[in-house]
């Protein structure tokens, strides 16, 4: 019997890297049916593309690099990374864009980088922001959702939107602003007076039609993520809160001036999907507790701040979490855990020897 | 008794399936004899014990076969009665697999013990009496670290202690060797509780913590200090506290923690935080060491795994091979993944299954080949942070990991890296299956590794440091000597020069070399009364440096021990000093009876230069210097040109070849080097014209300008080559200007501009008399040079 010199521990926890990443991929999936409902076949054909692709572009470089491809395949990152893109563009939008979205991704933001683990950025929101600033118009019209359509209108069929999206064969009226557009252009009028007069708000109960739903959507799948413990609640609830915050404190009691209300903010754009699918992705966060809390917070801050006063862009949560994940380093270095045994938290630079040393 | 005190929070920690059933359900067992036990030396932390024993001896049970070497040690056993057959390394089980000192004993299955001395009321010795007993029985900490327990339960007369606690946590999965030893042996337990409480001047709180996933021991133990109350009120004060199972709460710190919500401060040890914290088991062994004078030759241990047909908790002897072990609980090699001595947490592997049982060994795992597989590789690592919520010690293990893998040292430092238990909680739950503890231990040797030869190399430095201070010293001691000798050498010499003056003061003349030549040289030499002088001088230096050396060695500070190295050392530079002072006697025995002859012949030398020629010894100067003088004289001068226009031209040859090296490396000698050129043409010229002079014509023409030298013109005139020296001059001067600074600068300048002007002046009154063809350009000269001065000055 060969006794190999096996190191402790000896033993070890059922979990894996590719299950956390399944798990993720299968959170997503009230999102995605919230968005499919109101915006039709368009997204799950951006998520396949996106997911396929993203895969394709893994195997590649994986071969490039001369690395077992099914070993890093197993991971399901890439496949997280594809799902996350997929819903995040706009559906309907041309093949082209998928497919730069997932190069983008997969080889510029996380193989450049050295793969798995070492990417300092969150790949999909690297590749969704890329695009944002070189394609606005595409990365911009949104469908209109199911409550809006006129009476009779449908959503686009399969044939009409692999049309649209492969051979750009225009949809009539497919598309409509959205809720955070709608309020960022708004000039004038009370909060009241918006709801009132604006459709997307009169089709909607609390945050505009559609939009609503998908979010609650999203927030459930990140409750079950929170549930098999993926990750810790520090990162996406102290964004929640920090964006319930900020939105609080500019209310401005429903004026002209308000950047409107924290219900409005939690269940509009990206919100959920940022807080439980981006803001939680452990490669470009902080890493300590304490570090996760205050890298989330600033995520919310950032979020409300480019939303409201922005001048540009209607969200905010792909510029607020890459201006982050430049940050998150820093925000390492202020808070490391307080070691047992120790006085007090050791900066992440301070090499002398302490307490007698060893 | 059972009390409300609080139970603290341990921060992070895991579950991991705890496996403790299926080696509970047999009873305390024991294992027949074994054919042979190898009973190591080292089996504590510490320094290992000094074999006391022949190879041949018979030993009892409980008999010492290993004396404690120094506190920091623990005595060690014979297990049964026997024989001692070896004393040799053999392997022991440790995490390097490496060999040790054992005493090898063959049973007789007597089981013969020694006369022992029992102890009926501890209490009326005293503290340093009863820890005695318990040091030579050699008692040391059974949970798994082997600390010695004498020295545990000694604590400095600062450190107040205030809490014992007795650790019958067993965290790690599979292990139930203390849970069984609180089964059966409560009471002995309890005893033994009390015993440290005595030893340790009775401290406030007794605490028994156990965890909550054994209530059979719970319960065995909570009846046990139920039965002692009655008859010892102090036992009342035990308080045993049943804490939430989670792994890794047995460590001290960990438990330490939990029970009193203190910390122990990074690098301190409990006792600086008034609390000892000792293993059930050990208490247990300190109890009996006490009561029966019974020295530590067995414990029980947990034979557990699914490679194993029989799974149980046996006592077992001390030095019992676990080879032997295994094959009594069938053992089924096939299908073992591995054999860990310990936890599967914790413990480590081992390479050599015929080591023994040791006084740390709580736990056998043979775990079957889909109980533990193999590890599956490691992938990247995500930084989920998971390993860090699971860390009792509130480290950051992504960060370790990423630092030891760049071997940060610095930043392992200050990440805490030394304040990590190697738990294993981390690469428990790593979704990555990154072996992360493994990096913390080859980082933490590489750190000592390092440390160490930090250490040696500034104490090497250090010595250097000293030896250059010395030598510089000692230099200037023999400067100083050597130019208090010079001195008195010019005076010899003055002297002796005026005594020639005016003993050869006739026959000698500035034109003859060759008594030139013998004065020069008889007046380096000195006279034989100062040449004996120096050699007995060298004899008596010579005698010194053997006295010194042959001194014994004495260890001083920088030196504290003397080695064989140095010893050596010093035989060679004694032989040396030897050597030299026989050589330095030898030159003083031959000058002694040589005296007179040296200087006859010299005299004889001089007085008949020519005659003597075919005899001269070319060692002796004085010789060598006339022969060469009269060589030169016996030279027509035809001869002299001849040979003096070849090495010019050698010379000169010599010199072209530099400036065309110069020229190519763009060196800034090349001016000078052109100029040196020149000259050599110029004294080739004049040997040329000497040798016409002589009435000789010499072959080839004179060379020209330097054909790697196109700016320089042809020598026309003596004038113009002289003026292009001194442009040459002058560049030469600017390139040299460079590295002054600016007022130097400008004063050289102008005192250089000066004398130029000067000199250009007188050329151009030459030229002028003797209407030069270039009297206009000398003029210009002239004028920029005045402009030049003007503009600096």
């Amino acid at each position: 019997m060969a006794l190999l010199n096996i190191t402790s521990p000896h033993t070890h926890g059922a979990n894996r890297t590719g299950r956390l990443m399944r798990l993720v991929v299968y959170a997503t999936i009230p999102g995605i049916v919230a968005l499919t409902h109101f915006f039709g076949i368009g997204v799950l054909i951006n998520v396949l593309l996106a997911s396929l692709s993203c895969i394709a572009f893994e195997a590649l470089v994986m071969k490039l690099r001369a690395r077992p491809i099914m070993f890093y395949l197993r991971d399901c990152s890439a496949l997280v990374t594809g799902v996350l893109i997929g819903v995040s563009l706009p559906p309907y939008c041309p093949w082209w864009l998928v497919i730069s979205a997932s190069f983008v991704a997969i080889v510029l933001a996380k193989q450049l980088y050295g793969g798995m683990g070492f990417n300092p950025f969150n790949p999909a929101m690297v590749a969704y922001v890329l695009l944002l600033i070189s394609f606005p118009v595409q990365m911009t019209q949104w469908a209109t959702p199911l409550p809006m359509l006129a009476d009779g209108q449908t959503a686009p069929s399969l044939v009409a939107a692999l049309d649209k999206i492969f051979f750009s064969i225009p949809i009539d009226g497919y598309s409509s602003a959205t809720v955070l557009d709608v309020m960022k252009q708004n000039s004038g009028l009370t909060l009241d007076d918006l709801y009132q007069q604006q459709p997307v708000f009169v089709e909607g109960r609390w945050a505009g039609a559609g939009w609503e739903w998908v979010n609650i959507a999203f927030l459930l799948g990140g409750i079950y993520l929170l549930y098999k413990k993926v990750f810790t609640w520090h990162a996406p609830i102290s964004m929640l809160l920090a964006l319930v915050v900020m939105s609080a404190l500019f209310y401005d009691s429903g004026s002209s001036n308000s950047g409107g209300s924290p219900t409005y903010h939690l269940l509009s754009g990206a919100t959920m999907l940022g807080a439980f699918f981006i803001v939680t992705d452990p490669v470009s966060s902080a890493v300590s507790t304490r570090g996760r809390i205050v890298y989330g917070a600033l995520i919310g801050v950032l979020i409300y701040v480019i939303r409201a006063w922005g001048t540009s862009y209607p969200d905010g949560v792909g510029f607020a979490v890459l201006l982050m994940n430049f940050a998150a380093p820093f925000i390492d270095y202020y808070t490391t855990p307080r070691t047992y045994g120790h006085k007090k938290p050791r900066r992440a630079t301070d090499a002398s020897t302490q307490d007698g040393g060893h | 008794m059972t009390s409300l005190i609080k139970v603290w929070e341990l921060p992070g920690g895991i579950h991991p399936p705890e496996h403790k059933d299926q080696s509970l359900q047999l009873p305390l067992g024991r294992v027949p004899l074994p054919p042979v036990l190898v009973i190591p030396l080292n089996q504590h932390m510490g320094t290992p014990a000094q074999p006391v024993v022949q190879v041949g001896e018979r030993v009892l049970a409980g008999q010492l076969i290993g004396a404690a070497d120094g506190t920091f040690s623990a005595n060690t056993h014979a297990s049964t009665s026997g024989t001692v057959i070896a004393i040799e390394e053999r392997a022991i089980p440790h995490p390097s697999g490496m060999n040790s000192e054992s005493v090898v004993i063959e049973p007789d299955g007597k089981d013969e013990w020694i006369e022992l001395t029992p102890c009926e009321d501890y209490r009326s010795l005293d503290r340093l009496t009863l820890l005695d007993k318990i040091r030579a029985a050699g008692v040391a900490g059974l949970g798994g670290a082997g600390f010695p327990t004498a020295v545990k339960l000694a604590p400095k007369s600062t450190q107040v202690i205030d809490t014992l606690i007795l650790n019958g946590a067993e965290c790690e999965p599979y292990i139930t060797a203390d849970d069984m030893l609180m089964q059966v042996r409560a009471a002995e337990l309890v005893a033994g509780t009390l015993l440290l409480s005595h030893i340790l001047h009775h401290p406030k709180n007794l605490l028994i913590g156990i965890e909550d996933n054994k209530p059979k021991a719970i319960a065995a133990v909570k009846a046990a200090v139920a039965g002692a109350a009655v008859t010892d009120p102090e036992a009342a004060n035990i308080q045993v506290v049943v804490f939430p199972t989670k792994y890794p709460s047995g460590g001290a710190k960990q438990l330490t923690q939990i029970l009193t919500g203190r910390e122990i401060p990074s690098g301190h040890h409990s006792a600086d935080i008034g609390v000892i914290c000792v293993n059930v088991g050990t208490a247990v062994a300190a109890w009996r060491a006490v009561r029966f004078g019974e020295p530590l030759v067995s414990r029980v241990t947990t034979m557990v795994g699914d490679a194993l047909a029989t799974q149980r908790n046996v006592d077992v002897l001390l030095g019992t091979p676990i080879s032997y072990l295994l094959t009594q609980h069938g053992f089924n090699a096939n299908n073992a993944s591995r054999v860990v001595m310990g936890g599967p947490m914790m413990g480590f592997t081992l390479l050599d299954l015929a080591a023994p049982v040791i006084k740390t060994t709580n736990c056998i795992l043979a775990p079957s080949k889909q109980e533990l597989p193999e590890p599956t590789p490691a992938q990247a690592c995500i930084r989920c942070g998971i390993c860090a919520e699971v860390c009792p010690a509130s480290l950051l293990p992504q960060q370790l990991f990423w630092y030891a893998q760049a071997e940060d040292f610095d930043r392992l430092e200050s990440h805490n890296l030394f304040d990590c238990i190697e738990c294993g909680a981390c690469s428990y739950v790593c979704p990555s299956t990154i072996p992360l503890v493994q990096y913390y231990r080859a980082a933490k040797g590489s750190i000592r590794l390092h440390e160490i030869e930090k250490e040696k190399s500034d104490r090497s430095r250090q010595r250097f440091e000293f030896r250059q201070e010395r030598i510089a010293k000692e230099e200037a001691e023999k400067e100083a000597k050597r130019v208090a000798r010079q001195k008195a050498a010019e005076e010899a010499k003055k002297k002796l020069a005026e005594k020639a003056a005016e003993t050869a003061a006739a026959p000698v003349s500035s034109a003859d070399p060759i008594s030139a030549a013998a004065v020069k040289v008889s007046a380096t030499q000195a006279t034989p009364d100062e040449q004996k002088a120096k050699l007995e001088r060298l004899v008596a230096a010579a005698k010194n440096t053997l006295e010194f050396q042959q001194k014994p060695l004495v260890p001083n500070k920088t030196n504290p021990v003397i080695s064989e190295e140095q010893l050596v050392k010093q035989q060679v530079r004694i032989k040396q000093a030897e050597l030299k002072l026989a050589e330095a006697e030898q030159k003083l025995a031959d000058f002694i009876t040589g005296l007179g002859t040296t200087p006859a012949a010299a005299a004889s030398a001089a007085a008949a230069p020519i005659a003597a020629e075919p005899a001269v010894d070319m060692n002796d100067p004085v010789a060598a210097a006339i022969a060469r003088a009269q060589a030169k004289l016996t030279m027509s001068p035809e001869d002299k040109a001849r040979a003096n226009l070849e090495s010019l031209r050698g010379r000169l040859a010599k010199a072209e070849e530099k400036v065309a090296a110069a020229k190519a490396d763009g060196s800034a000698n090349l001016d000078a080097l052109q100029q040196g050129a020149e000259k050599l043409q110029q004294k080739i010229a004049e040997a040329l014209a000497e040798l016409s002079a002589l009435g000789i014509e010499d072959k080839p023409a004179p060379v020209a300008a330097p054909a790697t030298e196109p700016a320089a013109p042809e020598p026309v005139s003596a004038e113009q080559s002289a003026a292009q020296a001194a442009i040459e001059k002058a560049k030469a001067k600017a390139a040299a200007l460079a590295n002054m600074s600016d007022d130097e600068k400008r004063a050289e300048q102008i005192q250089s501009l000066q004398t130029r002007l000067t000199k250009a002046r007188e050329r151009l009154a030459k030229a002028e008399a003797e209407n030069d063809a270039n009297i206009e350009a000398f003029r210009a000269g002239v004028t920029k040079l005045e402009e030049k001065l003007q503009e600096l000055a």
